[in-house]
């Protein structure tokens, strides 16, 4: 599984569609141990949806589905979201 | 930071192909001209949508090979044998072809010269593709900054942008190759994976405080990052990329 692990460099455009800004160098904080690290820097999984996790808990910190031109984010693994504007 | 060049939605913008360049027997650069385009940082992405006759589309992430330079924007691609759309872009492509690509995206991981240095490069395969970007952003501006690029390739002919790389090393740009499955004939050079005592000889030591990016597979990058961190360098400074398998 390790193997098709990527970074939240590769969900750079879906979350630019998404906030309308660049996210991966927002910074996230975990709701499960509390690190934070930019979004460009934790865990990206994809399967049928994609999860982004935390890189030292491995918490899932928001997971994406999107088709029929909507997209569905639950971010309940995000206790807070810092973003440049 | 990068101003109106990462900011606001994105559109997707026509792409013309006006260029194709073979860099090694699985690997192509893709020059395209994109009127729309407002310039971009080295490091950063594009999205790639493809969209068949029949209305079924496919989109990947690439990274931009080319320094910033007006409308024009190079990706270097390399063919995943059973992908959906490498094969189409490397294989079926021609000259005056129109694609759709959305972008720049990403600013996490990207170096541009008032960030300063010195600078530790590693690289995996195409896992060189963004940090190209970065090479040539220097060379271009004049930039003066200690760079260093450890480059690991399978053998001497997977070696993308050998021969340029080649050209533009000396004075302040060092380029170390590893070759890690075959080595040609008389190579005195490293011929192994990365390893920590390998980034320790290349390197800036911890104490320079270089910031240092790696690119690659997940394991390489997974690899290389951790040896970073038992060397004693910063991991606020290390910067990843991970190419994943799904790529395609």
């Amino acid at each position: 599984m390790d193997a098709l692990m990527l970074d939240g460099n590769a969900v750079a455009g879906l979350l630019q569609e998404v906030f309308a800004a660049e996210m991966t160098t927002a910074i996230g904080t975990c709701s499960g141990c509390g690190a934070t690290d930019a979004v460009g820097a934790v865990h990206v999984f994809r399967g049928a949806g994609i999860v982004l996790r935390c890189p030292h808990c491995d918490n899932a910190l928001m997971r994406i589905v999107s088709g029929n031109s909507r997209v569905w984010i639950d971010c309940r693994g995000l206790r807070a979201l810092e973003v440049a504007l | 930071m990068a101003g109106a060049a990462v900011l606001g939605r994105l559109t997707w913008l026509v792409a013309e192909v006006v260029d194709i360049v073979p860099e090694t027997p699985r690997v192509k650069t893709i020059a395209f001209d994109v009127p729309e385009w407002r310039g971009h940082l080295p490091g950063q992405h594009v999205d790639v949508r493809l969209t068949a006759e029949d209305g079924y589309q496919a989109q990947r992430s690439y990274s931009i090979a080319s320094a910033p330079d007006s409308t024009r924007v190079e990706l270097t691609i390399e063919r995943i044998g059973d992908g959906e759309v490498s094969p189409y872009l490397t294989d079926e492509l021609r000259a005056g072809d129109q694609i759709e690509l959305r972008g720049p995206v990403g600013g996490y991981f990207v170096w541009e010269p008032s960030r300063g240095g010195p600078l530790l490069l590693v690289a995996g395969g195409s896992g060189v593709v963004p940090l190209m970007a970065m090479v040539r952003h220097r060379a271009a501006t004049g930039s003066d900054v200690d760079m260093r690029l450890l480059f690991s390739s399978r053998g001497w002919d997977d070696v993308i942008y050998r021969d340029e790389l080649a050209r533009l090393a000396g004075d302040s740009l060092a380029v170390v190759h590893t070759l890690t499955r075959s080595q040609p004939d008389g190579w005195t050079g490293y011929e192994r994976r990365v390893d920590a005592e390998m980034l320790a000889e290349v390197g800036p030591s911890p104490a320079a405080g270089p910031h240092v990016y790696v690119c690659g597979p997940t394991p390489f990058v997974k690899t290389g990052a951790e040896a970073l961190v038992g060397l004693g360098h910063d991991p606020q400074r290390i910067r990843t990329e991970r190419f994943g398998p799904t790529g395609g």
